[in-house]
């Protein structure tokens, strides 16, 4: 799932991964914030949950800033059951979708799937 | 007839009043050091609270600042959103569940306040963020007498703001500037300190007119 605090971005991100990837994989985007503007939105982001969730869980892509923290509330409300297959991904969000979406298409366990993304970031 | 207690809704519209006002200069630091929204993000979310306000003044105050936090995370759209609600709904769970306001009570909701800020921001004091004026602000509450406390508050958010600008940001999109962060205050310090403030400024208004009886 893509969060971005741009509607264009969460797109052209959920685009690529469609066409680079292919359509099985559960998606789903949401950018801009509660009025329109560039942000994002809490009630947006539970929606998109709702869309992407599926059994093996779900990795959340994010920009910056308010798309983590907003992604995080909306994930401390889901019920306990679900929250804990929910994971915010720390990665770059086109390369991070596409490795997630390409490791999750082979049918790999949440934590594989976010791993595949996370490896892309530098070691700090 | 009692008449109608004005108390908790005078307390958040001077909270909104003042952020509305200071827009623009939250706006701008942030476009110093992020992204140029602080202010606007947060006059959408406090404009949306103005709108609720009908339901809100009803509420005790615990209940009326849960209700501010939760539509701040509903409207403001940035980081602050959450940052702030969680803030206002964590302190409005404990004074309603505590049922009164004393300082005890004040202390430990701000405690239990700022260690949920400290989880959801992945955050500690020293990284150029509202945690820098929220906690010495605690240790002031802590502290201080009673009969400074409405000057002192203001006047330690205000240092602990102005103590943000050298810092170097650990947080948010300011990280990514390293060094060139420093030298710009944190744009949550200022509105941090200036929702500090309006609490304040409000509580020593109601002292004055409680001091000069009913009528005035």
């Amino acid at each position: 799932m893509i969060v971005s605090h741009s509607p264009d971005v969460a797109k052209g991100v959920a685009d690529m991964v469609r066409q680079m990837v292919g359509k099985d994989v559960p998606l789903a985007w949401c950018g801009g914030d509660p009025g329109g503007g560039l942000g994002t939105s809490m009630e947006a982001i539970e929606k998109a949950l709702q869309t992407a969730w599926s059994e093996r869980g779900v990795v959340v892509m994010v920009d910056m800033g308010g798309a983590e923290t907003n992604s995080e509330l909306a994930i401390e409300r889901l019920p306990e059951k679900k929250r804990a297959k929910v994971v915010v991904c720390n990665a770059p969000i086109v390369e991070g979708s596409v490795m997630a979406a390409t490791e999750s298409s082979a049918g790999s366990p949440l934590d594989k799937v976010r791993h595949a993304a996370e490896e892309l970031y530098p070691r700090m | 007839m009692q008449p109608i207690d004005r108390t908790t809704q005078e307390l958040i519209e001077r909270i909104a009043a003042t952020v509305i006002e200071h827009a623009g200069e939250l706006t701008e630091l942030d476009r110093a050091i992020g992204d140029a929204d602080h202010g606007v993000n947060l006059t959408r979310g406090f404009q949306a609270v103005l709108a609720r306000m009908d339901i809100i003044a009803v509420m005790p105050l615990g209940k009326a600042l849960g209700e501010v936090g939760a539509t701040l995370i509903r409207s403001v759209g940035g980081a602050s959103g959450p940052l702030f609600g969680k803030l206002f709904v964590t302190i409005g769970i404990r004074l309603d569940e505590a049922g009164e306001v004393s300082r005890d009570i004040l202390v430990g909701a701000a405690e239990d306040a700022i260690r949920v800020v400290m989880a959801l921001g992945r955050s500690d004091v020293g990284q150029k963020t509202m945690l820098d004026v929220l906690v010495p602000v605690l240790d002031e509450l802590r502290c201080v007498t009673a009969s400074d406390l409405l000057r002192q508050i203001p006047r330690r958010a205000q240092i602990a703001a102005q103590a943000t600008i050298p810092m170097l940001a650990r947080k948010g999109r300011a990280a990514f500037l390293g060094e060139r962060s420093q030298g710009h205050m944190d744009p949550g310090a200022r509105s941090s300190e200036l929702i500090l403030g309006a609490v304040c400024h409000h509580l020593e208004t109601r002292q004055d007119r409680l001091r000069g009886g009913p009528n005035s």
